[in-house]
């Protein structure tokens, strides 16, 4: 009929259109390929803002374009295991050194360390405040059942608390008291600040938010509260598509000492102490 | 099947069919409409009138046989688009669009390409011939139905068509808006000498307008021919039940009186009543049911004053009562009961008296 | 209550003083989604139309798939058009993740189905016979086009509205194939989720009253047009 004759003519006319439109802008995009970087790292450091800081100066040095995709340290890792990131900026050192035996990493550096604090009502009903060890707090608040709220999302705060739970001995898991709230730092310390429960934040994004919140450090200073951050380049072998020379590049910056200044006096500023501890060479 | 016999023919059908789900909608085989001629078709619903109508014009594809106009066949897309641009039609609803009326009518000359100043002109003078010059800037959405139709037919005349199709064009409409229309369509037709073929399934309308009719069954054409011989002499009982067999005879006003008339019928005078001139063409029409038949009464003893003489032609039956064909000079049906038949013995070549009153006939002014 | 009131007296502090993310952002929203909303227009009136107006087997089953496209959750849009962009994708060569390319795509692909259902509605609803009449006007196909679009103007602009709303307001797409790159692929919604998670409240209750004073305003405009010369 005359109608399934114009119908296709039309399909074909948009179809063409529309083809020629993303191949136009593909091919633009694809010499720019080699200028871009695909940065996976987790939230809390994207929220701290220091890649805001750190990023452009980067860029401006070596002309690469840096994408940052700011996910769980979970499911940074897990783009890098497919090849879909270049560099990866996380702080979950386990599942790191099982990221870098499995070869997919071709290198691996520490860059920077900030810590992690439990933070809680004023009232504290789990009397933790003055606890010096980590794990015996959390055993605190278990035995007295208090509320205590969890990322719950395979970030590298998610990873820390987990690690905290095993060396406590106590059962947290599906416990009434332990809600997972699968959200990022920011809005899991308000709900927990709404219900007057307990959570392990990052200091920076407690900082950002303390005046806010009404939530107090109860519980800080352990070694097991130390959030270390490392910069892993992905390994080419096993993706040949990836960008290793930005990927080098790109940690090598982030170990150089114009970028550890940055990062030393990051936060000061605003928040009267540093926000992050420059850790590059050191011994982990 | 009956066809007519003509050479200025404008359109011709030729063995066309158009199917749906494996079953022919229509199939005719031969359809000649001549050039300048009004040609009704009549009907039931569901005789395939529109399915034909759409055909003809066009619209609808065609699973064999062809449509020839000018004598050139329309079987490509050019010459299906050459075809439409000297044809116009009109359906049952408006179908006007969501503009003004002036907008409506313009729009066959704005798909023409034609200058603004020439279709401001022409749209001007179809408002006044429709009689809508009034309405130019109101929106069709404010129209009446009778306003709208005729916004509908000023739209299908502004084109000047060689042609034009009217699928059951007053259906819709109220009684007294239908008539003032039925009339100015007629008017309009006889000035432009425009070739038109129109669908009704209203007898009086087909008389009204048409100089052939041609009845459909089921998608087929049973019987063409003009309004009289298809309403007096129906070709089967199919169409006769249709037509309504009333007797139609056109005549001339002979005398008036006051309130009647005579008019004059093949040589005989009958009398009728209304308010006619002399010498104006009538077409009167007479129920089969108010005609009496009786086998001695002699001429001026019975009230009537249509009484006439006559051989019965043919005699058939119709459930409850009987269908008498008559020929009085001039044929005339009436209806007889079972027993009145019986009675009366009557049968081919009986020789009756029929008789009417003046106020059973039916006149329709030309 | 205050967060509100505080979130539109940062929202208007935002606007005044042209804060350059926020502008940048706003206009990101607006070239996206506008851009998607527009392909959207042509790709679905155009096919919207062919289905209408053609008989063919299997129209009915076309007709519902596109219904259902109409409900599609724009996070699985998102998911599935990542999957096929990623670098080892089938369309990985093309190296268009994480811009706004492919965000102006998802997009496409969450309108178009909307717009497409919404034109076929009111193209069939359009009387029977109106074809026929505008054919036997002497239209072309073009023409006629042009005609049956002018006539289902109402619905049809109701379905660009539908279209635009959904897009610009859809998130889950957004961040999976655009990455919420900071002045690159942020939009308004995309930005309103990070500062959520990061606690600035006010700052994400200012995006999203410019989101909805952005939404007002377009819909306003289109509105108006929508009703324009219904003298009732």
């Amino acid at each position: 009929m005359k109608h399934a004759q114009f119908m296709t003519r039309l399909c074909c006319l948009t179809a063409l259109l529309c083809s020629s439109m993303i191949g136009g802008m593909a091919a633009s995009g694809h010499a720019a390929d080699q200028k871009n970087i695909i940065l996976a790292t987790t939230t809390s450091t994207q929220d701290s803002g220091l890649l805001d800081v750190l990023i452009p100066l980067f860029e401006k040095k070596t002309g690469f374009m840096v994408k940052t995709i700011a996910v769980g340290s979970g499911q940074a890792m897990a783009m890098g295991e497919r090849g879909e990131a270049d560099a990866l900026l996380v702080h979950s050192p386990d599942a790191e050194k099982k990221f870098m035996e499995k070869g997919f990493g071709s290198s691996r550096m520490i860059v920077m360390h900030n810590d992690f604090v439990i933070v809680g009502p004023a009232a504290d009903p789990a009397k933790i405040k003055g606890v010096k060890s980590a794990p015996e707090a959390f055993k605190n608040i278990a035995e007295t059942q208090s509320l205590f709220m969890s990322r719950g999302d395979n970030s590298g705060t998610h990873a820390k608390e987990k690690a905290i739970w095993k060396a406590s001995g106590a059962a947290c898991a599906g416990q009434k008291w332990y809600q997972e709230t699968g959200l990022g730092m920011g809005q899991t310390l308000g709900v927990a600040a709404e219900k007057k429960g307990y959570t392990l934040a990052d200091r920076g994004t407690y900082l950002s938010l303390k005046n806010k919140l009404g939530l107090e450090i109860l519980c800080e200073g352990d070694k097991s509260l130390l959030n270390v951050y490392h910069v892993m380049a992905v390994n080419p072998d096993k993706w040949p598509k990836v960008n290793t020379a930005g990927a080098k590049a790109f940690a090598d910056f982030m170990v150089s000492q114009q970028a550890q200044t940055v990062i030393k006096e990051f936060g000061v500023e605003r928040f009267g102490q540093p926000l992050f501890f420059p850790d590059a060479g050191k011994k982990e | 099947m009956n066809s007519i016999q003509s050479s200025a023919g404008l359109l011709e059908a030729r063995g066309i069919k158009v199917l749906r789900g494996g079953f022919p909608v229509i199939d005719i085989p031969t359809l000649l409409v001549e050039h300048g001629r009004v040609i009704s078709l009549i009907g039931p619903n569901g005789s395939g009138k529109s399915t034909l109508m759409l055909a003809l014009a066009s619209l609808l594809k065609l699973h064999q046989g062809s449509i020839f106009f000018h004598g050139q066949p329309i079987d490509s897309s050019a010459a299906r688009a050459a075809y439409r641009k000297k044809l116009a039609m009109v359906f049952q609803e408006p179908l006007l669009f969501d503009a003004t009326v002036f907008e409506n009518v313009a729009t066959g000359l704005k798909i023409r390409g034609m200058k603004q100043q020439e279709i401001d002109q022409t749209v001007e003078e179809q408002l006044a011939r429709f009689g809508i010059g009034h309405l130019a800037r109101r929106s069709a959405r404010k129209l009446s139905g009778g306003e709208a139709q005729r916004t509908s037919l000023a739209r299908a005349f502004a084109i000047r068509p060689e042609i034009i199709f009217l699928d059951e064009p007053f259906a819709s409409l109220d009684p007294p808006s239908r008539d003032s229309l039925v009339d100015d369509l007629h008017a309009i037709l006889r000035q432009t000498r425009t070739t038109a073929v129109i669908a009704t399934h209203d007898r009086m309308e087909a008389l009204r307008l048409s100089d052939i009719l041609a009845v459909m069954f089921a998608g087929t054409i049973v019987q063409t021919g003009t309004p009289e011989e298809v309403m007096n002499r129906p070709a089967d009982e199919q169409v006769a039940a249709f037509v309504g067999t009333e007797t139609i005879l056109s005549g001339t006003v002979a005398k008036t009186y006051d309130g009647t008339f005579a008019v004059c019928i093949a040589g005989t005078l009958l009398e009728a009543v209304g308010e006619v001139k002399k010498g104006e063409e009538v077409v009167c029409c007479i129920r089969p049911e108010l005609v009496t038949i009786s086998t001695d009464t002699p001429i001026g003893h019975s009230s009537a004053r249509n009484t006439f003489t006559g051989t019965i032609v043919k005699i058939s039956p119709l459930g409850l009562f009987y269908r008498v064909y008559l020929d009085c000079g001039f044929p005339l049906v009436a209806y007889v009961t079972t027993q009145s038949l019986k009675n009366l013995g009557l049968k081919d070549g009986t020789r009756v008296t029929a008789s009417f009153k003046a106020t059973a006939v039916h006149v329709i002014k030309k | 209550m205050d967060l509100i009131v505080e979130g539109i007296w940062k929202a208007l502090l935002l606007l005044f003083t042209l804060d350059p993310e926020v502008l940048s952002i706003t206009l990101l929203s607006l070239a996206v989604s506008g851009a998607a909303t527009l392909i959207s227009l042509v790709l679905g009136v155009s096919l919207g139309f062919a289905i209408a107006l053609t008989e063919f087997r299997g129209k009915k089953f076309v007709i519902s798939t596109i219904n259902t496209g109409m409900g599609l959750p724009p996070v699985v849009v998102g998911l599935f058009v990542s999957i096929f962009l990623w670098r080892n994708g089938p369309f990985g060569f093309l190296g268009i993740l994480y811009t706004p390319l492919a965000m102006v795509i998802a997009q496409t692909i969450i309108a178009a189905p909307l717009v497409m259902g919404i034109t076929v509605a009111a193209i069939q609803h359009l009387p029977r016979n109106l074809r026929y009449q505008i054919l036997a006007l002497g239209a072309t196909r073009l023409q006629m086009m042009r005609l049956l679009v002018r006539e289902a103007r109402l619905p049809l602009l109701a379905a660009v509205m539908a279209g635009f709303g959904g897009v610009i307001s859809e998130v889950g797409a957004s961040i999976m194939v655009g990455g919420n790159i900071k002045g690159y692929t942020r939009v308004l919604t995309t930005a309103t989720v990070m500062e959520t998670s990061r606690g600035n409240f006010d700052i994400a209750i200012a995006l999203g009253i410019i989101l909805l004073a952005l939404c007002f305003i377009i819909n306003a405009v289109l509105t108006y047009v929508q009703q324009r010369e219904r003298p009732r």
